[in-house]
């Protein structure tokens, strides 16, 4: 027995142990790849289209935010600059993570990147916590099956969802903003949440109505963020984190 | 190329700046000025809240019972369970409401 058949018997065990803890993250995200692939083609994608989205964004409430806005035929610039805005969160996720796989290959910390979802900086970054080194195999096994289960659920969801004759009967028009409420219920913790909630809803109403869909968006983005912004530093919690 | 597949391609871009960029850019500062993190933990739920809120606007009793039902659900469940029992809210209202 070899040195390398030893360190590749461990990589294969890393591997594995990394898809251990993947499942409950595939189990999860299944239905919201699904819907995904269905909504996408109610907003008017192909399903290469939905396929494609899922394969290259690999981030489900901005692929969410892209068709929902794509519906409405807003101008794609703004698209792109609302899923750049609701994964904004991943330069934290980034910034944080990076020390932790700073000793792979730079090959392998860019695919690291590329699959940089919420759940798997959560669970790494806990591996990382309780001492233990965050391995390329393990981040892999952890990573690997929720994107291959989330492109393949896409696709199917929206091979199935030209298929769904009566979409208001179902629902299926309404379900973003209830998906979205409950995003936005998710960060209730936050500092600052409800004022900032506040702000922004009054404001995309307000442009709702006078400039029009889909200013809102911006507008009452802008509106929200300044608002912490502005706040005095100690409202929003920033200094007492530790 | 169709215009979808552009924004596709630009959203793929713009989502992977942010996955590598806090490393690239973020970890060369020690520290973020306070006013900038507020403002950045501000994001999500101020962009969020402008998909939901007007739609309020043009909601009838199934969609308003849908979302307190979410809104409720939320405070102790997870996203899935708050997402379905929201779903199941709006699915049965609308056989009634229309």
């Amino acid at each position: 027995m070899s040195a390398e058949t030893l360190s590749e018997n461990s990589l294969a065990g890393d591997f594995w142990s990394g898809v251990r803890l993947s499942m409950p993250v595939v189990v999860a995200s299944a239905p919201f790849a699904v819907l995904f692939g269905a909504l996408a083609v109610d907003n008017g994608f192909s399903v290469l289209e939905a396929f494609l989205m899922s394969a290259l964004v690999f981030g489900g409430a901005s692929q969410m935010v892209g068709i929902q806005l794509f519906g409405q035929h807003v101008a794609p610039w703004l698209i792109v600059l609302s899923i750049f805005a609701v994964n904004f969160r991943h330069v934290l996720y980034s910034a944080g993570i990076g020390r932790r796989i700073a000793h792979w290959p730079v090959v392998c910390q860019a695919l690291g990147y590329f699959i940089l979802t919420d759940p798997q900086y959560a669970v790494a970054e806990a591996r990382a916590q309780s001492g233990q080194t965050v391995g390329f195999a393990w981040y892999l096994g952890l990573g690997l099956p929720v994107y291959v289960f989330w492109v393949i659920e896409s696709a199917l969801g929206a091979v199935f969802g030209k298929l769904i004759p009566d979409t208001h009967a179902l629902g299926i028009d309404f379900l973003l903003p209830i998906y979205f409420l409950g995003l936005v219920m998710g960060f209730r913790k936050r500092p600052l949440w409800l004022p900032v909630v506040v702000a922004s809803a009054c404001a995309s109403i307000i442009a709702y109505k006078t400039v029009g869909s889909p200013w809102h968006v911006s507008i009452g983005a802008i509106a929200g963020v300044l608002l912490a912004v502005i706040l005095p530093p100690h409202h929003s919690g920033v200094g007492e984190r530790p | 190329m169709s215009t979808t597949f552009w924004i596709i391609i630009a959203g793929a871009i713009a989502t992977y700046l942010t996955r590598i960029g806090g490393h690239l850019v973020i970890s060369r500062f020690d520290n973020i000025h306070p006013r900038v993190e507020a403002g950045l933990n501000a994001v999500p739920a101020a962009v969020l809240t402008t998909l939901v809120a007007p739609e309020l606007l043009n909601a009838g009793p199934a969609e308003w019972a849908a979302l307190v039902v979410t809104a409720v659900v939320s405070l102790r469940g997870g996203l899935m369970s708050m997402f379905l029992a929201g779903t199941a809210v709006l699915i049965i209202a609308r056989q009634f409401v229309g």
